[in-house]
């Protein structure tokens, strides 16, 4: 269908013709006919934010959960910068976001006009694709063209700069077409040579693992239950990354927890002894790899992914299959199941065998206290007393989300939110915002740490205002706890500015914003107090005393292999651990 | 925190036995404004090299222009930088030419020289030699236009060093496949 309208009606009409019910933003000078045209309709509710950082990581948080692409609106120069943390966090975890940039008229653009920023400039590198708007002609195209490219093939944030004259101006509008585009059409189906290889490769195997991340989840609910299936079908072990759990339930006794420098010492150990690995949708992130030239060394590998420049980047595979998860997943159970490929079921017992022996380590065991609440014992309770729950998952950075993500179990893909490319500090609660604002009935926690929630804690005012019942479980060592470990391992306990002076009372924060606050510092109040929480309809603040001195094993410090892991219980020695080679790792 | 160095850092760019390599890689794009930006962002954010970089439009009806880079790394980085540039939304084809069979590339150049008497004698018997043209010339200088592989230009720019070499400016290398198949 084709119209006349204004630019900022074209906005609104291609948010609702790509399906965006919600959009999350915040007006200025250069956005005021979208405002104006948002103002004068009813099928997108605009989500109005505070600051932008929070609009981008609401939409992630709401493109994650629902696996829709996430809608943000901003103002031109401070608008536009200040969304530029939520673009590259959403680029490094392959978040579909579109965001619109207001900017000035195109007739000052290069003037150092007010409110004037590079936007596109800017934004390049923190973006899957960006497009400045020169003429009215253009708009509807792009904008179809930016949810195309934000959703399709590896996903990503995808801005759109529209000057304010082009705004005011009067076009034609056309509806979006499933033509695509013209250059970019990414693979979604795997070389089926490629996939036969991958079977066979897989039947020879005597110590197989599946190493899955976040593509699974992006791909979409299909794949989790074709990786499942796959899984069960080969009866192989499986671990992921931290972007991938949900993927595979947590429950099942194939799983070993997640890998990587927090990862669990049989994931890990399995990963450094298996002799075929198949990646399905990871890409072998340093945090992953740990040293790369002793990272899996007997192995294989397979690895499938949608973007072809993940594979051979750090590490070399064997067999690379481009392809969307879902996709290649469904044609290796069909290749395996049509081959007489089986399982060297002698071999896989073997394996199990060693693998549970790593699993008797029981690395995640920690000395409880009747004193004083552990982390660790805090993420347990949550997940014991949500568990029966409609419950999603945000986190902040720290040590408090790899405790969330060892201790928090997962059964189903798009629970779990969190900044895991980025590492962005302040994501929990502007995400958490975007995750109630889809699933409204929903049970929505963010795990923070007190050092965190500060970057963001604004949002609480949004959730106040649209009545989100966001729940912001702190998990308050009164230290940036991670830095604090860091400073522990590396710097002789010298902990330069890790201390986290001059905390607000969390209890009259969140009464300031409308909420309600609760404070906990005894292990036998705890359950009490988070069945509280849970039935408090409102936002709340959960400000959870914890113990400042525990740190986060396993880990394998930066510089080292995954068989020269740390456990808790060589806490007493650690410094040596680490040398020098290690410390300018980041 | 000190920057880790080559030998200091325990994630090696490449395994040890991979050398880095020359290649030239032929690059078709949107002509859109912007798209030189990207690739070039592309390889100073991921730390690239860039040896030469030529860019002009070659087809006006479709808004396409061709870019011919000419990079330096070990096979894998090779390999990613043609996966990256492939991932750029405008980008419609990358091919490697050193990979892709054999290619023709060549560079222009204009030379400046600066003389008299016997050193402008030698400039002007070198440049023939070269098949350089004089497309410049006072009572004391030439500009010289030479065609070539750069190996080529950057012999003649040597000879001329001695003889009163003022200024050069190149191209940077254009390149094609060779036979009967386009790109
Ligand atoms: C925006 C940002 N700034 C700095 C960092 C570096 N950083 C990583 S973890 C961390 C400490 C986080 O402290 P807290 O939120 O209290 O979590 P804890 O580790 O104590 O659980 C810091 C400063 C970061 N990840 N993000
Ligand atoms: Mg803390």
């Amino acid at each position: 269908m084709n119209r006349e309208m204004t630019g900022a009606e074209m906005v609104v009409q291609a948010f609702a013709d790509n399906g965006v019910a919600h959009v999350f933003g915040y007006p200025g000078g250069a956005v005021l006919p979208i405002y104006d045209a948002l103002f004068q309709q009813k099928n997108v509710k605009h989500v109005l934010v505070r600051h932008e950082q929070g609009a981008v990581h609401a939409a992630e948080g709401y493109a994650r959960s629902t696996g829709k692409v996430g809608a943000v609106v901003v103002t031109s120069g401070p608008g536009a910068t200040n969304a530029v943390t939520g673009l590259a966090d959403a680029l490094m975890d392959s978040i579909p976001v579109v965001c619109l940039t207001g900017q000035v008229p195109t007739h000052l653009i290069g003037n150092d006009a007010f409110q004037e920023c590079d936007t596109v400039g800017i934004t390049r590198p923190c973006t899957k694709h960006n497009y400045l708007v020169k003429n009215i002609a253009d708009l509807s195209r792009i904008l179809h063209e930016a949810f195309y490219v934000a959703a399709s093939g590896r996903p990503g944030p995808v801005v759109v700069d529209i000057p304010k004259d082009i705004q005011f101006a009067t076009g034609t509008y056309t509806s979006p077409s499933n033509a695509g585009h013209k250059t970019y059409k990414p693979r979604v189906q795997g070389d089926p040579d490629k996939i036969k290889a991958a079977v066979e490769l897989m039947a020879t195997a005597k110590r197989p693992l599946f190493y899955t991340g976040g593509g699974v989840i992006n791909s979409g609910p299909q794949a989790s239950r074709l990786l499942r299936e796959l899984v069960r079908l080969t009866k192989f072990p499986i671990t992921s990354t931290l972007m991938g759990l949900g993927a595979y339930p947590a429950s099942d006794p194939q799983w070993l927890g997640m890998l990587g420098m927090h990862g669990t010492y049989e994931a890990n150990w399995a990963m450094h002894e298996c002799d075929v690995m198949i990646n399905v949708g990871a890409r072998f992130d340093d945090r992953i790899t740990g040293r790369l030239d002793a990272f899996a060394p007997k192995s294989k590998k397979i690895h499938i992914d949608i973007d072809p420049s993940s594979i051979n980047k750090n590490v070399k595979a064997d067999i690379g299959i481009i392809g969307d998860c879902a996709n290649v997943l469904g044609d290796m159970l069909d290749a395996w199941r049509a081959s007489d490929a089986k399982t060297d079921t002698k071999a896989l017992t073997g394996w199990m065998k060693q693998i549970d022996g790593w699993r008797a380590r029981n690395c995640l065991a920690y000395r409880n206290s009747k004193d004083v609440i552990k982390p660790q014992y805090a993420i347990e309770r949550l997940y014991a007393l949500t568990r029966d729950r409609d419950v999603y998952i945000t986190t902040e950075v720290g040590q408090h989300q790899m405790w969330a993500a060892q201790f928090f179990k997962f059964e189903e893909p798009k629970r779990w939110m969190t900044s895991g490319g980025l590492g962005t500090m302040g994501y929990g609660i502007p995400a958490a915002v975007g995750v109630q604002m889809a699933h409204p009935k929903s049970l929505v926690i963010d795990i923070a740490g007190e050092a965190s929630v500060q970057m963001t804690m604004q949002e609480m005012s949004t959730a106040a205002q649209y009545r989100l019942p966001i729940k912001i479980f702190i998990l308050n060592n009164q230290y940036m706890g991670m830095v604090r470990q860091w400073q522990e391992l590396l710097h002789g306990g010298r902990y330069s500015e890790s201390y986290s002076e001059a905390l607000p009372d969390f209890v009259k924060l969140a009464e300031a914003y409308h909420g309600v606050g609760i404070r906990c510092d005894k292990p036998v109040d705890l359950d009490s107090a988070i069945q509280e929480m849970i039935n408090i309809d409102k936002p709340v603040i959960f400000d959870c005393l914890v113990d400042p001195a525990e740190n986060c094993f396993p880990m394998i410090p930066s510089g080292k292999a995954h068989n020269e892991m740390l456990l808790g219980d060589v806490a007493g020695d650690l410094e040596k651990a680490i040398d020098e080679k290690g410390k300018v790792l980041v | 925190m000190s920057t880790p160095d080559a030998t200091t850092t325990h994630y090696p760019a490449a395994p040890a036995s991979e050398r880095s390599e020359r290649h030239t890689l032929s690059v078709l794009v949107d002509n859109e404004p912007g798209v030189l930006a990207r690739v070039i962002g592309l390889f100073s954010g991921r730390g690239y090299n860039i040896e030469s970089l030529t860019v002009s439009e070659t087809e006006h009806q479709k808004h396409l222009s061709r870019m011919t880079i000419v990079t330096t790394g070990t096979p894998m980085v090779i390999e990613q930088i043609r996966h990256q540039l492939e991932r750029l939304v405008p980008v419609h084809r990358v091919l490697d030419l050193t990979v892709g069979g054999p290619a023709i590339d060549r560079e222009l150049a204009m030379v400046k020289v600066r003389g008299k008497g016997d050193n402008r004698v030698e400039a002007l018997r070198l440049a023939d030699a070269f098949r350089a043209r004089v497309i410049d010339a006072s009572i004391e200088s030439f500009v010289f236009e030479i065609t070539g592989r750069s190996d080529k230009i950057d012999q003649f720019v040597d000879l001329m060093l001695p003889l009163g070499l003022v200024e050069v400016s190149r191209t940077g290398v254009v390149a094609i496949s060779r036979g009967p198949l386009g790109m």
